[in-house]
């Protein structure tokens, strides 16, 4: 196993032995349980209210793991000068960092797919039928967990936590903006207005193409060059931010 | 062949505000550790021991200067494989247990799995943690840290080990522990270069010391050359009957004078006047008792230079401010 994998393994490892992890999931399985009892009081539109809270509910635990430990996974390590002993070892920092991140990927994978059976499991209860476009957007989803998690590591590896805390915030709530903003000023005049919203459109992820859980709740399922467009272009966007965050992570003083 | 080389090493931090100068830590340090030797590296709270080794271990980057272990560039990635590094006052993954925490290391040197697990076994008996072997670190005391920290360099057989205060927060059988492994070590014939703020841990087993202070290395080489190359003994004597209040001759001789009842003590700053106090006692039909010369010690020179260091710098200051 290459080195990557060693400290992606151990990244793993220490997020089984984290209570708060595990209280999360258990949290998200508390949220479906709640959409149940909201579905009772709604007398219309009994399935269409489970499945949105269910999908609101596994996106919202995903995130907030992603941002929290994505923050923690090297600030952590620089705080509490675990990293001495690491970075003494014959392992180049971007290594570290990959590791770091592909071990939080796999974590984030574990916990949506028990999330997701849950949610599942729920749904076959009450009889509702499970439809293709419900793994549609879990899948969209946990690509917008990969571009959150690779944004906060890029801010954790030269801010502090909680700077990195509020920049990671912000451009998930930009990220998710910026496709209406720049409708709204489309027919707009003012020329500022339109290049500010363009270069913020184009910076930031584009987060709301990862987002179908509207349609995907009402069962109707997205097209396959959709699905590949859209993971593909996450994925691009946390692969350049994991890039920045290794270079940015060579230069550090320990 | 040697197997840390550092030329005119110098580190600043920055102060954190603008306009105020960056802070020196390190001040061109020129060292030299040998392949097989033991070399302690000596100096106060905050002379730049860490930062030194920091920088050998390619934690920190020198703001000038060049460091080569086991003659590649300091950082270098592969060149890691055979060295070993135990910071000072560990911090470690609390949540593996002893055995989980030296398979990680092991596996992160390269090493296989069955290679691993068996050094693991081997160093978890030789720093005495054979009954905590499957506890968390969490529920380590610091002793036990420092032990498994100790075992967490060792754990690939590195050729250089570097150590930092690896004796500090340890008990008087820890510490001895600590310095039997280091004598181990080099009988297995590996450079251990280690920091210190502890004279006796020095002199007790280094083959060679440098003395830190404020960033600039200001004495290095053999204890025994160095003390006797910037020391004069001092002699005591010991002698009955001598009136020695209001003797002028005694006086101007002794650094101290101490009567008790009809002994009395006397102190010489240097072999030079025994003759001439001798001569005294003679005179006055005293009795010499002893003449006891004193081993100008370590701490003598380490004072000495600390004194120094601190006439240096303030000659430095107010030599900056008058221009
Ligand atoms: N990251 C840092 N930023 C600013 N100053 C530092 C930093 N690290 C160390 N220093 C300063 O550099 C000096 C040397 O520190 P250090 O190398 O840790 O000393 P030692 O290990 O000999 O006690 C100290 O005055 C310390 O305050
Ligand atoms: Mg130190």
């Amino acid at each position: 196993m290459g080195a990557i994998g060693v400290i992606a393994v151990n990244a793993f490892r220490e997020s089984l032995r984290d209570k708060i992890l595990y209280n999360l999931v258990l949290f998200a399985g508390l949220l479906i349980g709640l959409s149940v009892l909201l579905a009772d009081l709604s007398i219309t539109e009994h399935h269409k209210v489970i499945a949105d809270m269910g999908l609101a509910a596994i996106n919202l635990i995903g995130v907030i793991i992603a941002m929290f430990v994505g923050i923690s996974l090297v600030n952590k390590e620089i705080e509490r000068r675990t990293i001495y002993t690491i970075m003494a070892r014959p392992i180049s920092r971007s290594f570290f960092i990959m590791g770091k991140y592909f071990g939080l990927a796999l974590t984030l994978l574990v916990n949506m797919s028990v999330m997701l059976a849950v949610f599942l499991l729920t749904l076959w209860l009450y009889h509702i039928p499970i439809e293709q476009s419900l793994f549609q957007a879990v899948q969209l989803m946990f690509v917008e967990i990969l571009v959150v998690t690779a944004i906060a590591l890029f801010f954790s590896t030269f801010t502090s936590s909680t700077l990195s805390a509020i920049f990671t915030l912000g451009l998930y709530v930009i990220g998710h903006l910026t496709a209406d903003l720049r409708a709204m000023v489309a027919n707009s005049e003012g020329m500022i207005g339109k290049v500010v919203v363009d270069l913020l459109y184009y910076l930031c992820p584009n987060l709301e193409m990862l987002n179908i859980k509207g349609q995907a709740a009402v069962g109707v399922a997205a097209a396959p060059e959709y699905m590949l467009l859209a993971s593909l272009y996450g994925l691009l966007y946390a692969g350049v931010l994991l890039t920045g965050a290794c270079l940015v992570f060579q230069r550090r003083d320990f | 062949m040697d197997d840390i080389v550092t030329e005119d090493l110098s580190k600043s931090y920055p102060s954190g505000w603008p306009g105020r100068p960056p802070f020196v830590a390190l001040d061109g340090l020129s060292l030299t550790v040998r392949r097989g030797e033991i070399f302690g590296f000596l100096g106060p709270n905050g002379a730049g021991k860490t930062t030194t080794l920091k920088i050998l271990l390619g934690l920190v980057r020198a703001t000038s200067g060049r460091a080569l272990l086991l003659g590649q560039p300091a950082g270098d990635v592969a060149t890691r494989r055979r060295i070993g590094f135990l910071p000072e006052s560990p911090y470690f993954y609390d949540y593996l247990t002893a055995e989980e925490f030296l398979g990680f290391y092991g596996q992160l040197a390269g090493l296989s799995r069955a290679v691993t697990t068996e050094r693991a076994n081997n160093l978890i008996q030789l720093v005495g943690l054979g009954e905590a072997r499957t506890r968390q670190l969490r529920k380590f005391s610091k002793g036990m840290l420092q032990r498994i920290g100790l075992a967490q360099a060792l754990i690939h057989d590195p050729e250089l080990v570097i150590l930092d205060e690896p004796m500090t927060g340890l008990d008087p059988v820890g510490r001895k522990q600590v310095r039997d492994l280091i004598l181990s070590l080099r009988d297995q014939g590996k450079t251990v270069f280690f920091s210190t703020h502890i004279l006796h841990d020095v002199e007790m087993i280094c083959d060679r010391i440098g003395i830190v202070m404020k960033g600039r290395l200001v004495a290095n080489g053999r204890i025994d050359e160095l003390v006797r190359q910037n020391h004069i003994r001092s002699v005591e004597i010991v002698c009955q009957h001598v009136k020695t209040e209001g003797n002028a001759l005694i006086h101007s001789l002794a650094t101290r004078v101490l009567q008790q009842g009809q002994q009395c003590l006397i102190v010489l700053p240097s072999p030079d006047a025994v003759d001439a106090l001798v001569a005294e006692i003679r005179r006055q039909g005293g009795r010499l008792l002893s003449v006891t010369p004193h081993k100008a010690s370590l701490e003598d020179l380490f004072f000495h230079e600390a004194a120094q260091a601190v006439s240096h710098v303030s000659a430095h200051m107010t030599g900056g401010r008058a221009s």
